[in-house]
């Protein structure tokens, strides 16, 4: 049985069982890279992706519960070349150290500027809240999100 | 430009010629006459196993030490960048790999500008050197009257040649002299600044960065399955049922050693469940009772070093106080579970792998396997970051076995949650303080620590330190734990006092047994003795009813130091006799990492909550002397990053476990620090430019804690002498 997916706006199909996390068919059938496997228990936020605009943890949401779902991950926001806002902002504003958990702050953070497209401070903390980073790099990572709401004003 | 991870294929059909040509005469490494030389060249001595000029005009570079996520391969580049007069755009950097870099050991302690960065500085400008050479002898005129703009020759009259065009008549197959002066900082173009890291782009649009992010034709992927706690034996598990589930290619079994390979990774996570569920252990030794766990070490058999005795007389009718500090076992607690790549084919193992030290890797491997170290390639690719010694090392064993099952099949293992917490932790320490004042003067000091040891990686001989070693059927023995000699120290790292003492007796009790497996976590002993030692003064200066800062400064001559405080003070607008308010108060902590390296001075702010017990840590304010700075914005962001992981580990962090085992299994029984509760963090750089330049990586953590617990004590007026300050110690000590 093969199951069919839309994924950054376009249908893909996979292999995989319906209980197969949405994580690994990304990853390994589809391969993107974005989405990260941090504990398999929707506790750390590195395997975020959108789900009809909803931040989701793509390590314990089974295909099969996904039907005809918009499925969005850190590759379809932008490319190097044409970045979305929040992929510029964290270059400029040098948002990662080692940067496994920054495609879970992305997209969180994209689900926040769609709904709050000004958010404050302690809206930005408050949904990242469970994104968890371990480097150290919280400071930067608010100040990215801050900085890619205004260039998203901009444009 | 970037650092590539170049798998075998991509490596053979793109750059293989360099094989070859890239060799470390390890003859020549041992020469006794050899003259020494500074850095990473002292052990890799020849010019061709650092650079490398194209014929296109770029070059390529080889560092020794791995990018972990602390921006070193930008760094480096700058480096080499700047002494052989080419645009970053120009400079390539090549993945570790033990077929081709120079084997520079470990990636840790904060040394890789230090050493790796010396060896790319002086070798690139030597490099440079022969170009004007040849350049001169081409267009037959002197070489000091040459320039060069971006890797162009150009001669006063207006000749050109590009390093490209020179690069067939170059030979770097000789041996550094480290005799051509780097540039004076003064001309510097590249290093100094704050350049955008490498890395980060492809990380932040879901390009292959990670080991993790590795895929090999024909891969297939691992699960291992540990057994329920430390030292315990796998008596039966049903193979054959396994085996059966849909997708499995193998089970390996080797003693008590347990994996599975299926063709999909979501098939080897239930094979592995399914392995967890049918295996029957008889269960190691019992785990110590955590409650106890401090006075478990006390009564283990220590080794004593006396590491620093100055004598001087003690007035009479000095005060004499003292307190004993504790920090419990902590977690390097990566995000991303530890990951490697392995492929078994012609006989020869690949192993892709975010070791910190691919060459003492390999060699461990080597015993594991029972293979010739000549028959194994280990290529490093970035992981989680690491903070230490995490899985790294012990995953890519794993996966190596597991390979060799299904060669020549490349196998990717990545562990699940629970299997990280089979890292070694981070030793839990206990520290104690005597001291005697006397007019308001420090006049003697005693410090007593003990501890396990600090590093048992695969640089360590006489045994396998790789987990799975210890349970194959013929199985291995860990090395025998070694402290780290003075002045670098190990448990004892930082725990001189770089204050001025007239008289003062620093012990060293080294505990080789390790009731909990234990190895190098960022500062190894530095935040504890920092802690204590801060802690302390802090204490003493309460007693002797002076200002904690002016306190600090009556007793410290290092000009330096003096400096990294005073301007701390002066950012946080520090009043002399600052008082807290019961709720609010600040505290302030210091150290030259290592005494050694970096100077760094924090001043944290805390909020106290006595009715849930709950500190707030909403501010901090840092000042960093790491002396000529290489990129301003990366020692920033170490810094930051160094003061958040260190409010984490002391408001939360400790590793939990019981009689039956290690119960720190997810973030629910390891929390770490969250966004909501993360301070501002404010950063001062004093750049030194004629200073050489100091690793930082791990200079902030132990001033951190001290801060925070100076702070807790300053807003309250109670001590807490046990890490972490959870709300139950901060409702215990409010009483």
């Amino acid at each position: 049985m093969v199951l069919r997916l839309k994924v950054n706006g376009t249908m893909r199909s996979s292999p995989a069982e319906a209980d197969t996390p949405l994580l690994y068919v990304l990853r390994n059938d589809l391969e993107l890279n974005g989405a990260k496997f941090g504990c398999g228990l929707a506790q750390c936020g590195a395997c975020t992706v959108l789900v009809d605009g909803r931040a989701t943890r793509s390590c314990v949401t089974p295909i099969g519960t996904l039907g005809e779902s918009e499925i969005t991950t850190i590759e379809g926001l932008g490319t190097i070349e044409k970045p979305h806002p929040l992929q510029r902002a964290f270059v400029e504003e040098q948002a990662a150290q080692c940067g496994y958990c920054i495609n879970g702050m992305i997209m969180t953070a994209k689900e926040l500027l769609d709904r709050t497209p000004k958010p404050t401070e302690a809206d930005v903390r408050a949904a990242l809240d469970a994104n968890l980073c371990r480097c150290g790099t919280h400071g930067r990572i608010i100040r990215a999100v801050l900085k890619a709401a205004e260039l998203a004003g901009r444009i | 430009m970037n650092a590539m991870i170049a798998t075998r294929r991509e490596f053979t059909a793109g750059i293989g010629a360099i094989v070859v040509a890239f060799s470390i005469d390890p003859k020549l490494a041992l020469t006794q006459q050899a003259a020494p030389l500074p850095g990473s060249l002292a052990q890799n001595r020849m010019l061709d196993a650092w650079i490398r000029i194209n014929t296109d005009g770029t070059a390529t570079i080889f560092p020794g030490k791995v990018e972990l996520g602390q921006g070193i391969t930008t760094a480096l580049t700058q480096i080499a960048a700047e002494e052989l007069d080419l645009s970053l755009g120009r400079v390539r950097v090549l993945t570790t790999d033990t077929s081709y870099s120079p084997n520079e050991g470990v990636t840790s302690g904060s040394q890789s500008i230090e050493y790796g960065g010396t060896a790319l500085r002086l070798a690139s400008a030597e490099v440079r050197g022969i170009l004007l050479d040849l350049a001169a002898k081409r267009f037959g005129v002197s070489a000091d009257t040459l320039t060069v703009a971006d890797g162009t020759i150009g001669s006063r009259d207006r000749r050109k040649v590009g390093y490209g065009e020179l690069a067939a008549d170059l030979d770097l197959h000789r041996e550094a002299t480290a005799k051509i002066a780097p540039k004076l900082v003064a001309a510097h173009k590249i290093v100094g600044k704050s350049i955008q890291r490498f890395d980060i782009p492809k990380k932040v649009t879901g390009g292959i960065a990670f080991v993790q992010d590795i895929r090999l034709p024909e891969m297939v992927h691992g699960r291992i399955v540990r057994p329920p706690r430390p030292g315990s034996k796998l008596d039966s598990v049903d193979v054959a049922a396994v085996q059966a589930m849909p997708g499995v290619v193998a089970v390996v079994r080797d003693g008590s050693f347990l994996g599975v390979i299926a063709e999909r990774e979501e098939q080897a996570i239930k094979a592995r469940q399914a392995l967890i569920e049918s295996a029957r252990w008889t269960l190691g030794p019992e785990l110590p009772d955590p409650a106890k766990i401090y006075d478990v070490l006390l009564a283990l058999p220590a080794e004593d070093t006396v590491i620093s005795n100055k004598q001087a007389p003690v007035p009479e009718g000095a005060t004499v106080i003292e307190a004993t500090y504790r920090k419990p076992y902590i977690a390097h607690a990566s995000i991303g579970p530890s990951c490697a790549v392995a492929e078994f084919k012609n006989g020869e193992m690949t192993v892709w792998t975010h070791s910190q030290g691919i060459f003492p890797l390999r060699n461990h491997l080597s015993l594991g396997l029972r293979l010739p170290i000549a028959d194994i390639r280990c290529i490093h690719a970035e992981g989680s970051g690491c903070y230490g010694q995490n899985g790294a090392d012990d995953v890519g064993l794993d996966a190596a076995l597991l390979a060799r099952a299904v060669a020549p099949r490349p196998v990717r293992l990545q562990w699940m949650r629970d299997d990280e917490l089979w890292e070694p932790y981070g030793p839990a320490m206990i520290m104690r303080v005597k001291a005697a004042l006397a007019d308001g003067k420090i006049a003697e000091w005693n410090y007593d620590l003990w501890s396990n040891t600090h590093s048992t990686r695969p640089t360590e001989i006489g045994g396998n330190n790789l987990l799975a070693s210890w349970y194959l059927a013929n199985a291995q023995n860990q090395a025998p734990p070694r402290t780290i000699p003075q002045p670098a120290g190990g448990g004892d790292r930082n725990a001189i006092p770089l204050y001025d003492f007239p008289r003062q007796r620093v012990v060293h009790h080294f505990i080789k047994e390790m009731p909990l497996r234990v190895s190098a976590l960022r500062t190894l002993g530095a935040y504890s003795n920092v802690f204590a030692i801060e802690s302390f003064l802090d204490e003493l200066a309460r007693a002797a009813k002076a200002d904690p800062i002016a306190f600090r400064l009556a007793h410290l001559k290092d000009s330096r130091a003096r400096a990294a405080i005073e301007s701390v003070a002066r950012n946080a607008n520090w009043k002399d006799g600052e008082a807290g308010d019961g709720r609010r108060g600040r505290g302030i902590g210091f150290a030259k990492y290592k005494n050694l390296s970096v100077f760094v001075a924090v001043i944290a702010e805390v909020e106290v909550d006595a009715a849930s017990g709950v500190i707030k840590v909403p501010r901090a304010f840092a000042v960093a002397d790491a002396g000529q700075i290489v990129n301003p914005d990366g020692l920033t962001n170490q810094i930051q990053g160094g003061i958040i992981q260190s409010t984490s580990w002391t408001l939360h962090e400790q590793v939990r476990f019981n009689r039956d085992g290690i119960t720190s299994r997810d973030w629910q029984g390891y929390p770490i620090l969250t966004m909501q509760e993360v301070p501002h963090v404010a950063v001062e750089l004093i750049d030194r430019p004629s200073e050489k330049s100091l690793g930082a990586g791990e200079g902030a953590q132990g001033p951190a804690v001290a801060a925070i617990a100076n702070a807790f004590a300053n807003a309250t007026g109670k001590r807490i002498r046990e890490l972490p300050l959870t709300p139950d110690r901060v409702k215990a000590a409010l009483g």
